[in-house]
């Protein structure tokens, strides 16, 4: 999908919330793909100034980290239908909604509840008919469709203080991506709102899985971050584990027996061409993640029952070993800065969590904590690293700082494993597994903080997310 | 030799089978050589008499083709060295089969660990087997970690049976 550019026109009345510092200060990333439109007239200046004098809750302000938080009440009517929509007028709106109300911080607010109703994408907003309904963000847009192109703009209302919250954003594609336009246009929201980063225009690789216990089938799916617009990317006939996405999102490692045996293997998600990275006679390969610049794959591979840290350059397939000891190291995973790894290891005698060097050599503990720690993952902010952990016949995802420090559990069940990290380093997905002889894998996902664990919805049973960055 | 041709045939057929994917919980169900859950102690496939003491029906069954592990463990128990010296001694007279040795773990544990550990138990049944003269080239050894349990349920009876390593045979070693 091809976002088109649009001549830039000025956005004198964006309305930056001043609240305290926010947690993400880096600028939205790739807003300019989207096109600001012409802002409506109102008065700007007045509008800043107000803005400033406004007591700080009077913002269209969340930050995710309060201790409490309160779901902001959102309103999105249907999408104005400029020409040829169709369904994609309420369809838009209606993934926009999702995204949003999916997060835990907003609130739809009932369509039935309405007092006013937007009939022209720039018509004046009766700002009094969404404060009486306690609406404070108000979403409006429009959908233009004809030919191969759908074309879709919106804007953000701070009900409250009468004015709109950022410009009004205008961007094209085909009408088979018209999810992923809802997408952006919930991403925009929630940033300006939040001052997170963006994470639902992605997608997520899995293992979709059928049959019984005993005889798993399994096979790789990829899908839109909640769960929609899935593709089945191999076909039952081999077990196939633990899929991970390239730092591109354009190719995908996983672990497959298609030769008998366990080894990994690299695809090509527009090709779906697939190639076994080298399988070494005798051994497993297993557990293998892309370095952040997409050319180094790191991995466990195992020899005579010991299991080691491998690198491998995908280019020239040039193999170096970054671990040597008699004990399991496994799930290596990059810091987003390339220069060091975190892995497991059960060298202390029960699984661990250690940092060493991208190039090997000494590796320092990292958990501290009781019980068990595994499948770490370092956080695209670089801050934290994601795990799960075992501790007294439960299982758990959590999150720690990566001196070991601050962790903090967020779920526990009968199985927690493999946590995956949402593009802006705030949303974790994971597998969950129910006990017994008819349990089954889901996939679920939570806020670091704790808040809002949901269930993805699949077709079937699914485990091994890997969230992709966010498209572009 | 004085097996039964009919019995040789069957057995090189499914041996063909095995040695090309050794991943008998494919697709298409339990197949190759000890059958699959539970399903292996049954002589309705290919096995061979089980009263033959030749067939690899016998040796899983009389034999004893698996051992257990405890909890996270892969060092062999007592009661497991002694099914596998068992196991050394009836390869030493059955020089012709082809051995697969499966690693799996219990679900108690984490996915990539437990392909790890279930490579650990499958290497010390290995290891045990060289020790004892079955000659490494006859062997290969494969971890399926927790995504093979034979028992469903979620309690210790289960995964019990579950922590395991089996000794996979099938016709054709080396040749």
């Amino acid at each position: 999908m091809i976002f088109e550019r649009f001549p830039c026109k000025t956005g004198a009345n964006r309305a930056k919330p001043k609240g305290q510092s926010r947690p993400d200060k880096t600028p939205v990333q790739n807003e300019d793909r989207m096109t600001p439109i012409k802002s409506l007239t109102t008065a700007l200046l007045l509008g800043l100034a107000s803005l400033v004098a406004l007591p700080a809750q009077a913002e269209l302000n969340i930050t995710i980290d309060s201790p409490v938080i309160e779901p902001m009440p959102f309103a999105v009517p249907d999408f104005i239908d400029e020409g040829g929509a169709g369904d994609y007028a309420t369809n838009i709106a209606r993934v926009v909604a999702a995204d949003l109300a999916g997060t835990g911080l907003f609130i739809e607010t009932p369509k039935d509840a309405y007092i006013s109703r937007v009939t022209s994408f720039d018509a004046p907003i009766a700002y009094a008919d969404w404060q009486a309904i306690n609406t404070q963000a108000l979403i409006t847009g429009a959908v233009q469709a004809g030919g191969d192109r759908i074309v879709v703009k919106f804007r953000l209302y701070d009900v409250a203080s009468g004015q709109p919250l950022g410009d009004g954003l205008q961007f094209a594609g085909t009408p088979q991506s018209w999810r992923r336009m809802a997408h952006k246009v919930a991403d925009a929201v929630y940033s300006r709102i939040t001052g997170e980063g963006r994470y639902f225009d992605s997608r997520v690789v899995y293992v979709a899985e059928s049959g019984p216990k005993n005889q798993r089938q399994k096979r790789l799916g990829v899908m839109d971050y909640d769960g929609a617009n899935v593709q089945y990317l191999t076909d039952s006939s081999s077990i196939v584990l633990a899929p991970r996405f390239s730092p591109n999102g354009d190719r995908i490692l996983f672990t497959s027996y298609a030769s008998g045996f366990p080894a990994i293997y690299l695809m090509d998600v527009g090709s779906l061409k697939t190639r076994n990275l080298g399988e070494v006679p005798g051994t497993m390969t297993f557990a293998p993640r892309f370095s952040p610049d997409g050319n180094t794959v790191v991995f466990s591979l195992e020899k005579g029952g010991n299991s080691d840290i491998y690198a491998m350059d995908i280019g020239s397939g040039q193999m170096n070993q970054l671990t040597n000891a008699p004990s399991i190291e496994t799930s290596p995973s990059f810091s987003p800065d390339g220069s060091k790894i975190v892995f497991e290891s059960d060298r202390s005698g029960t699984q661990q969590i250690y940092i060493m060097s991208a190039r090997g050599g000494e590796a320092v503990r990292v958990s501290g904590g009781k019980g068990r720690y595994s499948t770490p993952v370092w956080s695209p902010r670089g801050d934290m690293i994601a795990f799960t952990k075992q501790n007294e016949g439960r299982f758990h995802i959590g999150v720690m700082l990566t001196d070991g420090g601050e962790e903090r559990l967020l779920t526990a069940s009968f199985l927690d494993e493999g946590p995956t990290w949402a593009p802006n380093g705030r949303v974790i997905m994971f597998t969950r597994e129910s006990a017994g002889a008819s349990g089954q894998a889901g996939m679920m996902s939570v806020d670091i903080s704790g808040r809002n664990l949901r269930q993805i919805p699949t077709e079937g049973p699914a485990s091994d997310p890997s969230w992709s960055p966010l498209l572009p | 030799m004085t097996m039964l041709p009919k019995i040789v045939l069957l057995v090189a057929a499914l041996g063909l089978t095995a040695c090309k994917n050794p991943d008998r919980y494919g697709a298409n169900g339990p197949s190759g050589a000890n059958g699959g859950a539970g399903a292996g102690y049954v002589n309705t496939n290919g096995l061979g008499d089980p009263s033959d003491p030749r067939s690899i029906a016998y040796f899983n069954q009389s034999v004893g083709d698996r051992v257990l592990f405890p909890v996270d463990q892969s060092t062999l128990t007592a009661e497991a060295r002694g099914v596998l010296a068992g196991q050394a001694g009836w390869l030493a007279t059955n020089a012709d089969y082809a051995i697969i040795i499966e690693g799996h773990a219990d679900e108690q544990g984490t996915r990539e660990y437990n392909l790890a550990l279930g490579a650990r138990r499958a290497a010390a049944v290995q290891d045990f087997l060289i020790a004892q003269g079955v000659s490494p080239s006859r062997m290969r050894t494969i971890s399926y970690g927790k995504e093979r349990p034979i028992e469903v349920c979620s309690d210790e009876g289960c995964y019990a049976k579950n922590r395991r390593a089996v000794t996979v045979l099938s016709m054709g070693a080396g040749a």
